[in-house]
């Protein structure tokens, strides 16, 4: 069952192949077994998440049939989940039991998804490899001498590590996807105000952006479909409809023009990266996407936000990126079934 | 040597909205401790900011009523400082663009004439809750339901120069706000606060010295108090060669002193920044003269009226316009009595203010309705009573026991018409005196007239004051002068 | 630009950190290469560019008037360390 995708489970749980129950205590067992190795989890759920799927198997019992009911995932602990510690990875938030959930958590809860536990991350998502972490570093599946990346290095792993089927995370500059990347799974920064921050602990507020991480584009699409939409406590929220991102999975890209800046193709460059890279370029090619080749008119900063932001300025200098950031993320390369990040992450982690 | 004192204020007035400023808490004033206080009021991990309509409608209408400039794109901004009744460890204020900018108002000197103040900016910002230090085992204890409180913070230029000027400034803001409605003005509660500036220069240098500022004063007096000792304590430190430091200082009321409170941390210290979590708030011209229509008559413009189309006293108009009750109330009287506003006026200013007074109790709060007032007006303008038992018959109905008519019935107060029993007093009054009809026949003739009021007192007396006095004078005068 | 011993010292007061002596100069580097990276930024020419807020253009939405949020002390409290008579308690702030 561990090596199914979201979508293959749903399906199962959909036609009584299992129920929800059976599903969560095999991935609370597989949580039990092997996360002492990776240190994907600061809080495992067990009770609420067994509660969780009795209910949803009512639900489906009761005729009901949503395309995620009854799934288990897990969330980042940056989410704020009603009577859960919420840590942000920080002894200061240690003792912390947020009393109310964030909007993504109750999304999924009302979609009837599981919460298996909340995921490790750098602390108050400021860092990139997950080595930051109060409750001690995550180590990436693919390698145990690797990191995971990060922040959202918790949840990159437990997908990763078939501890879960998919995953929530957050990007402010790159906490999704790179240790999706690295991780060798599927993650996507929406678009600032698709996804409610609610509930999610700040980093850079003009930046921060939930998405889903999973191991396909069609997991992700699934996940994004259930946590995307306006919040009214939001006001930076994106009061429009949600579209099905499944709908067009598996269009090709004709008419997608792709830009590559050549300053990150130059100096410093792994050669197994770049070969990756390369072989994703052509793949997004075959499927009738342009690649166009560019040159940045300013000068390229060399130093991601998550690298030199340390707490008391994180606020202070988010402002200042706003443009940078959502530049990248307001048209990302979208969801194609095949898994580019994974191309590179397998290379990155072999080094 | 000869100081000049020059004074700003920066005024918060609790916006009289339903729910917070940033989120759907409700405002209601004494409620039990943290029962009205959210997740968002409490500042936990998490939570976002969205701004209440009624807020920036209330503080657009401010601007309006001081003919000022309205920000139509303004920011919200972080004002960082840490104290526990500001969980976030920051308020959210306006900082580079403030909502309302440059105004002006007028207020009314003591020798009657008029001066300008500059209004520099009015800003929205979130108040902080309460810290409560009696003995919790030496612990402090914290109320976060006035946390997250629209406050319109309202900043003067550096215009007044005197404890009376800052006084009237004061009052004047008061006076608008709850004309307009935007603020209850319940000083004892909080709702409206304010923080006086105070520095001493030689009198004709231009630059300023170097300022005090006193927080949190509730009272008009005490403004002029505080600014009053102040100004003394910085001419002495002055004088004697010493330099004012620039401070935070507490007014005592008891002792009518000021004392320091903690050195004013630097304005850059606060390290504000945009704050992220709210976007620009953008008010079109459409939205600004839709609240423009709502603007009530305010004070300044009563007043000219009451002088100009009603014919009162500049002091009367003055003081029925000060408080938009005390006007509201002058005018439900005027409408349900008939009677000319002079009369109604010294009614309300007389009467009235004194009973309120005696009994510390607010217009608001008058036992006599102006529909009730109106019934006892209306019995002096028919010659039932004179003005005098009108005295007697108001506070009767003060006291609750019922209403004019009800009152002058039950205790005959009715006035004396009837020109025979005026008459027969009249008759009983020149038997009685006989020393005083010889003065008066013998009295030159234009020294009768003052001659009069005697007999008039004395016949007003014996019909036991129901007569009418000018009925009685009339009729004495035509009697007296026959037996010339 | 470079910061000094006491800038650090002053902007870790403002954020009431406690940094050890022999954290100074590093956090002092590290400091002043934020500041050298945001002065990078500042050498682009953005004259006539309106700083972006949001980057979809919105403006702030407003919030209609009315009470949403009922009395939850109970439960918001239920986590807080130390309550009493309805009040959070924290460490005494004045003498």
């Amino acid at each position: 069952m561990h090596n199914n995708t979201i979508a293959e489970l749903a399906a199962g749980l959909r036609v009584g192949e299992y129920t929800s129950e059976e599903l969560t205590r095999a991935y609370l067992e597989r949580i039990k077994q092997l996360d002492g190795e990776f240190n994907s989890y600061i809080t495992v759920t067990e009770e609420q998440a067994l509660a969780q799927a009795r209910e949803a198997d009512a639900r489906i019992a009761a005729g009901e049939s949503g395309p995620l009911l009854g799934v288990p995932i897990a969330h980042k602990d940056i989410f704020c989940t009603d009577g859960v510690r919420t840590s942000c990875a920080s002894k200061m938030l240690d003792p912390f039991i947020a009393p109310y959930d964030a909007t993504v958590v109750r999304k999924f809860k009302d979609a009837g998804v599981v919460m298996l536990g909340k995921t490790n991350m750098d602390e108050f998502a400021m860092g990139s490899s997950n080595e930051t972490s109060f409750y001690g570093p995550v180590k990436n599946p693919w390698d145990k001498t690797a990191v995971p990346g990060g922040s959202s290095g918790g949840s990159a792993a437990c997908v990763a590590a078939r501890l879960a089927p998919g995953a929530t995370g957050t990007d402010t500059g790159g906490s999704i996807r790179q240790p999706a990347a690295l991780c060798g799974i599927t993650g996507l920064k929406p678009t600032y105000g698709r996804v409610s921050r609610y509930g999610m602990i700040a980093f850079a507020s003009s930046l921060d952006q939930a998405g889903p991480m999973a191991r396909t584009a069609e997991d992700c699409a699934l996940m994004l479909g259930v946590m995307a939409g306006f919040d009214e406590r939001d006001s930076t929220s994106l009061e429009k409809a949600v579209p099905d991102y499944t709908a067009e999975l598996n269009n090709d890209l004709t008419g997608l023009k792709i830009g590559l800046p050549e300053e990150y193709f130059g100096e410093g460059l792994d050669p197994e990266v770049a070969k990756s890279i390369e072989a994703a370029i052509e793949e997004y090619k075959k499927l009738g996407a342009e690649v166009v080749r560019l040159a940045s008119p300013t000068p390229t900063w060399r130093y991601p936000p998550t690298t030199w932001s340390p707490p008391p300025s994180a606020p202070l200098t988010s402002r200042g990126w706003t443009g940078c950031a959502s530049a990248t993320a307001v048209k990302s390369p979208g969801i194609s079934k095949t898994s580019t990040s994974a191309h590179v992450a397998r290379a990155s982690v072999a080094r | 040597m000869e100081w000049e004192v020059v004074i700003g204020c920066e005024i918060h007035t609790q916006l009289a909205t339903q729910s917070k400023i940033f989120s759907g808490a409700a405002t209601a004033y004494g409620a039990e401790p943290n029962t009205q206080a959210c997740a968002v009021d409490l500042g936990l991990p998490g939570v976002l900011p969205v701004l209440n309509k009624e807020a920036v409608r209330m503080a657009v209408k401010f601007g309006l009523a001081v003919d000022a400039e309205i920000g139509k794109r303004s920011v919200f901004a972080r004002k960082n400082y840490f104290y526990p009744d500001l969980p976030k460890g920051y308020q959210i204020s306006q900082f580079e663009l403030p909502i309302v900018g440059k105004g002006h108002l007028e207020i009314e000197l003591e020798d009657g004439s008029t001066k300008t103040i500059g209004i520099t900016r009015a800003h929205l910002e979130e108040d902080a809750g309460k810290s409560l230090h009696e003995d919790f085992h030496g612990l402090t204890g914290i109320d976060l339901n006035r946390a997250g409180t629209p406050l319109l913070e309202i900043v003067s230029d550096p215009d007044m120069r005197s404890g009376a000027e800052a006084a009237a400034y004061m009052r004047k803001i008061h006076s608008i706000v709850t004309y307009i409605g935007i603020c209850d003005g319940n000083l004892q509660e909080g709702s409206f606060r304010c923080d006086v500036n105070i520095s001493m220069r030689p009198k004709g240098q231009a630059e300023f010295g170097t300022r005090a500022e006193i927080k949190n004063l509730n009272s008009f007096r005490y403004v002029e108090k505080a600014v009053e000792y102040e100004m003394e304590r910085q001419i002495a430190i002055l004088e004697s060669g010493g330099k004012v430091v620039q401070e935070t200082r507490l007014f005592d009321p008891d002792r009518g002193e000021t004392r320091s409170m903690r050195s004013k941390e630097e304005a850059n210290d606060y390290r504000y920044f945009p704050d992220p979590d709210l976007l620009p708030v953008i008010v079109d011209d459409d939205t600004i003269e839709a609240i423009r229509a709502t603007l009530p008559e305010l004070p300044d413009a009563k007043r000219a009226r009451y002088i100009g189309a009603l014919g009162l006293s500049e002091k009367d108009a003055g003081g029925l316009t000060a408080a938009k009750a005390t006007a509201d109330y002058f005018e439900a009287l005027l409408t349900s009595s008939g009677c000319e506003a002079k009369l109604c006026a010294n009614w309300v200013m007389g009467e009235l203010s004194a009973a309120l007074n005696k009994d510390s109790k607010s217009i608001d709060e008058s036992p006599v309705s102006a529909e009730q007032f109106g019934g006892l007006l209306k019995r002096i303008a028919d010659n039932t009573i004179s003005g005098k038992i009108a005295k007697e018959v108001f506070e009767a109905m003060w006291n609750g026991e019922g209403s004019a008519d009800e009152v002058i019935e039950k205790k005959g107060l009715k006035q004396i018409t009837d020109t025979g029993a005026i008459d027969a007093a009249i008759d009983e009054v020149i038997a009685g005196n006989p020393a005083q009809v010889e003065n008066y026949r013998n009295a030159e003739p234009e020294k009768r007239g003052k001659m009069v009021g005697f007999f008039v007192g004395q016949v007003m007396k014996a019909t036991g004051g129901k007569a009418n006095p000018g009925q009685v004078n009339q009729l004495l005068k035509a009697r007296l002068d026959a037996l010339l | 630009m470079a910061l000094e011993k006491s800038d650090v010292e002053n902007i870790a007061h403002l954020a009431r950190l406690a940094i050890g002596e022999e954290d100074i100069p590093a956090y002092a580097e590290n400091l002043s290469n934020i500041l050298s990276l945001v002065e990078q930024m500042s050498s682009v020419d953005t004259s006539g560019v309106t700083p972006m807020a949001h980057p979809l253009d919105m403006a702030q939405r407003l919030r209609e008037d009315v009470v949403s949020e009922p009395n939850q002390r109970e439960h918001l409290q239920a986590h807080a360390p130390a309550v009493e008579n309805g009040l959070f308690l924290v460490p005494k702030v004045i003498e």
